[in-house]
């Protein structure tokens, strides 16, 4: 079996005394695609945002690829290892958000190779030749010298994907990718996902595309109230949730 | 017109003073508003206090009492022997900066966190942000404003007249005494309207260069 390449252990998050993560604990394995769902409110979003950083934890362990991002003492208690060792294991996450956060400012060849040329130091001719292979990949080749705001909503997903991807990430978070789109434009992130999972990339996606979760993800964790209250294959928890907070989820999502 | 030949050159040499406290001004007041502005959105609370109580004292004090007090009493008092026209440009970056650092406070503080997050998530360090992300969209932001505040320059500028600076004023006042004629003044009066007329066409052209997003 592949091995454990994200594990989260006890986390829990408090804004003040609102308890938004309780106890959270599931893994993610290698090539493996989770999905993340529940109602708003549960926590999902906030789930992503302190595995990433976004957001710090009070309690709890997070280790990606058997190296710890986050430890725990011996009460629970979350402690932050030095920038030095954990830099180089947040380089390995890519995150797309539900808003895009695209640079207005920059065209779409800009935008993907900002971070490789900034951060990851690349030769400027190698980042924009990996910046055309990923515009091929996600259909947008021809949008290469437009700004964020000649895009459509899908569009500029899409180009957020290819600059997360950039960065030639091991997991991807996708924080309700889809969320801010019309309907008619989701299909085409989906699909770009969908070829990400084809390609084995490992990802943890928040969602309320039931279908994409059903036909895609190998894993589904069910969250309501910041806790984890199904986790499953796709069938068992969204054909027979057994926790009746679940049932009633899934009663009124179509 | 002969007049106007008499007098028109010595409103350059005036017409010259003023400019160069106009460039020299702008030249150390954008940055230092910049890093009072940056500064005063950190975390250091000592500091923060600091700029705070700054841009109080130059926003809530005349920007004539400052030029007094810098020329009769600072410089003298550290010793300092500047002319006056180093005197005006010292008082006039100090107190424009405070103007420019609320400016750009706004402008930086008007940019939406998930531009910051968005960099974050790709690995960029906080100055990394503030210089590839963030201030090129807040230069954006902030033109209007600024472009209020160096059209109010240039006719501050005057107030150097109080302390004997020669700018375009001062020659315009001795010669109106010396020669017993008031129409003096109205030449001075088309050098500002000349100056702010090109100043708000440059800034037209600077805000048409950012007019290509959002």
């Amino acid at each position: 079996m592949s091995e454990d390449f994200l594990q989260i252990s006890g986390l829990c998050k408090n804004f003040g005394s609102l308890a938004v993560l309780k106890n959270v604990t599931f893994s993610v394995r290698r090539g493996e695609v989770v999905a993340v769902i529940g109602p708003s409110g549960s926590g999902k979003s906030t789930l992503l945002r302190c595995l990433i950083r976004l957001e710090t934890m009070q309690r709890g362990s997070v280790a990606l690829a058997g190296r710890a991002l986050v430890r725990q003492d011996a009460d629970g208690r979350s402690h932050y290892p030095p920038e030095s060792e954990t830099r180089p294991l947040l380089r390995k996450m890519g995150m797309v958000f539900q808003s895009f956060n695209l640079f207005p400012h920059r065209n779409v060849l800009e935008n993907i190779i900002a971070a490789p040329l900034t951060v990851a130091r690349q030769p400027r001719e190698e980042a924009i030749a990996a910046a055309d292979r990923l515009l091929a990949k996600v259909g947008l080749t021809d949008k290469r010298l437009n700004y964020p705001f000649e895009l459509s909503g899908g569009q500029k997903q899409r180009v957020a994907i290819a600059r997360a991807l950039a960065m030639n990430p091991e997991i991807m978070l996708f924080d309700e990718p889809t969320s801010a789109l019309d309907p008619e434009l989701t299909g085409e992130v989906l699909r770009t996902m969908r070829d990400l999972a084809e390609e084995k990339m490992t990802m943890l996606v928040v969602t309320h595309e039931m279908s994409f979760a059903r036909g895609v993800a190998g894993k589904i964790i069910f969250m309501d109230g910041g806790e984890v209250i199904e986790e499953g294959a796709p069938a068992a928890v969204l054909d027979n949730p057994r926790h009746p907070r679940a049932k009633a989820f899934f009663a009124q999502t179509p | 017109m002969e007049y106007a030949q008499i007098v028109i050159p010595d409103l350059i040499s005036g017409a010259k003073i003023t400019y160069t406290i106009f460039f020299f001004t702008l030249i150390f007041s954008v940055p230092l508003g910049l890093i009072l502005a940056i500064f005063g959105l950190s975390r250091f609370r000592l500091l923060k206090a600091a700029i705070v109580a700054y841009i109080w004292l130059f926003r809530g004090t005349p920007l004539l009492l400052q030029i007094f007090f810098v020329w009769f009493w600072l410089l003298p008092y550290m010793g300092v022997s500047a002319n006056r026209l180093v005197a005006v440009i010292l008082t006039f970056s100090l107190n424009y900066a405070a103007y420019f650092a609320e400016i750009f406070r706004g402008g930086i503080q008007s940019i939406d966190r998930g531009q910051y997050e968005g960099c974050h998530v790709l690995g960029f360090t906080y100055p990394q942000t503030m210089r590839l992300v963030i201030l090129p969209q807040v230069v954006k932001r902030v033109l209007p404003p600024v472009g209020n505040e160096v059209i109010t320059l240039v006719k501050d500028t005057a107030l150097a007249f109080a302390i004997g600076v020669r700018d375009l004023i001062r020659v315009a006042q001795t010669t109106a005494s010396r020669d017993f004629r008031v129409d003096v003044y109205l030449y001075a009066v088309v050098f500002y309207l000349a100056s702010t007329l090109i100043l708000t066409w440059l800034l037209k052209k600077a805000e048409q260069r950012f007019a290509y997003y959002e």
